[in-house]
């Protein structure tokens, strides 16, 4: 399969940089798969599960906010957070979710609290499928 | 004797001595602060510098003007985002990127968000206009909190509020050399066209949306690097300055010790002629 050179930079550090033949990411506006010799594109990223596909070998990641770009060939991967599934701390997304779900049971939580909790629910639930899901 | 008396200079010595530990303490501080800050830049550099160079790439491929964040608008009010340390004592640190920041601002209808004590401290005392002074401690600003000053900074840009927005900070170069710098954030403009010319980019799902969304994360990112960045370059900025300062210290208290040993031999020498002189 026909590869192309693809990046992948968090705040945390340069995660990947070599080439790759597929990558799905979860875009804002649903699943997006990219190929060798993709058009130019951009697209700002949601929360979901990531597959990057190198030397035959499929991963998976939990790939949360950011973007990605392709710009003549090279693909650029910069999410706000990225781990690889095996990576991933389970306990720590099982704390985070049922610390989420108190909020959201609270009546009386505010409105940012909501959304915070939310948006912590979200990112909790995507870690713990991406690291229960085969590889 | 000439001049100084002995106990003089032995009161120098000692306050001399006491200065001495007192800096040299502070460079070992900044030294394993500094370690730390350095991995910590070495770290975010490539997401800084890849950030950086792809927004820069799209803009300078784009065709596409419906984002208002490519639109260049006659610059009424500019916001400054400066970033300066929380203490002093670190060489020329803070009074460098905040000439650079005055310098810039000259003629401007300007408005600071400062970041760090110094910075904050600075522009109450010549009443520039502040967005907010809730970051005055540089060394707490998570990564969260960039991200939430870039979505203040977006909206406050979109609304008009501001036409343009620039970020002040101290690139790390090396341990030895750190360079102020100013870079303008937002509106996105090419510097220079791109060569290759003809090559469309497919927004997903369009052009205004995706700007909407990158921007904010674009800006977050930015700020936390140009933060990484001024904080190692504060620590090694201190550790050279401290570094100099002990080994001032140390040139001054060997030339006092022999100035004091010269007084007591003088004092000495004249005991003896005395003592030869009334026998």
């Amino acid at each position: 399969m026909t590869s192309f050179p693809l990046k992948i930079v968090t705040p945390d550090g340069l995660i990947f940089d070599g080439q790759a033949e597929e990558v799905v990411v979860r875009s804002t506006s649903g699943d997006l798969g990219i190929l060798a010799g993709h058009i130019n594109c951009v697209a700002p990223l949601g929360m979901g599960r990531a597959t990057v596909m190198t030397g035959g070998k499929r991963r998976y990641a939990a790939c949360i906010g950011g973007m990605i770009s392709v710009v003549n060939g090279n693909v650029t991967l910069v999410p706000t957070t990225f781990e690889w599934a095996e990576s991933i701390d389970t306990a720590r997304a099982e704390a985070s979710q049922h610390r989420a779900e108190a909020v959201l049971q609270r009546k009386d939580a505010s409105d940012t609290e909501l959304k915070l909790a939310q948006a912590r629910l979200h990112r909790a639930l995507v870690r713990k499928s991406v690291a229960s899901s085969k590889i | 004797m000439a001049g100084v008396s002995t106990k003089e200079i032995k009161n120098r010595i000692r306050s001399m001595e006491s200065t001495k530990q007192i800096t040299k303490a502070m460079e070992m501080v900044a030294a394993s602060k500094l370690r730390r800050a350095q991995a910590q830049v070495l770290n975010s550099r490539p997401y800084f510098e890849i950030l950086k160079n792809t927004i820069d790439q799209i803009v300078a491929t784009n065709r596409d003007f419906s984002s208002p964040y490519l639109v260049t608008r006659p610059v009424k009010k500019a916001l400054y985002l400066v970033i300066a340390g929380d203490r002093g004592l670190a060489g020329g640190y803070n009074s460098n990127i905040l000439k650079l920041v005055e310098s810039e601002m000259e003629g401007k209808d300007a408005v600071v968000l400062p970041i760090g004590k110094k910075a904050v401290d600075h522009f109450r005392a010549r009443r520039t206009p502040m967005l907010s002074e809730n970051y005055a401690e540089a060394a707490d600003i998570s990564i969260g909190d960039c991200f939430s000053i870039s979505k203040q900074l977006s909206r406050a840009f979109l609304s008009g509020e501001f036409d343009e927005i620039h970020v002040a900070y101290t690139n790390f170069v090396s341990v030895l050399s750190q360079t102020p710098a100013c870079m303008k954030l937002l509106p996105l403009t090419a510097e220079q066209p791109h060569p290759t010319g003809a090559s469309d980019i497919l927004y997903e799902p369009d052009s205004t949306e995706v700007f909407e969304a990158i921007v904010p994360e674009y800006l977050g990112g930015i700020v936390y690097g140009a933060l990484c960045e001024s904080r190692a370059a504060e620590q090694a900025a201190r550790r050279t300055a401290m570094d100099a300062a002990t080994s001032n210290a140390e040139d001054m208290i060997a030339d006092l010790s022999l100035k004091f040993n010269q007084a007591r031999q003088a004092a000495i020498t004249q005991e003896i002629t005395e003592i030869v002189a009334g026998s």
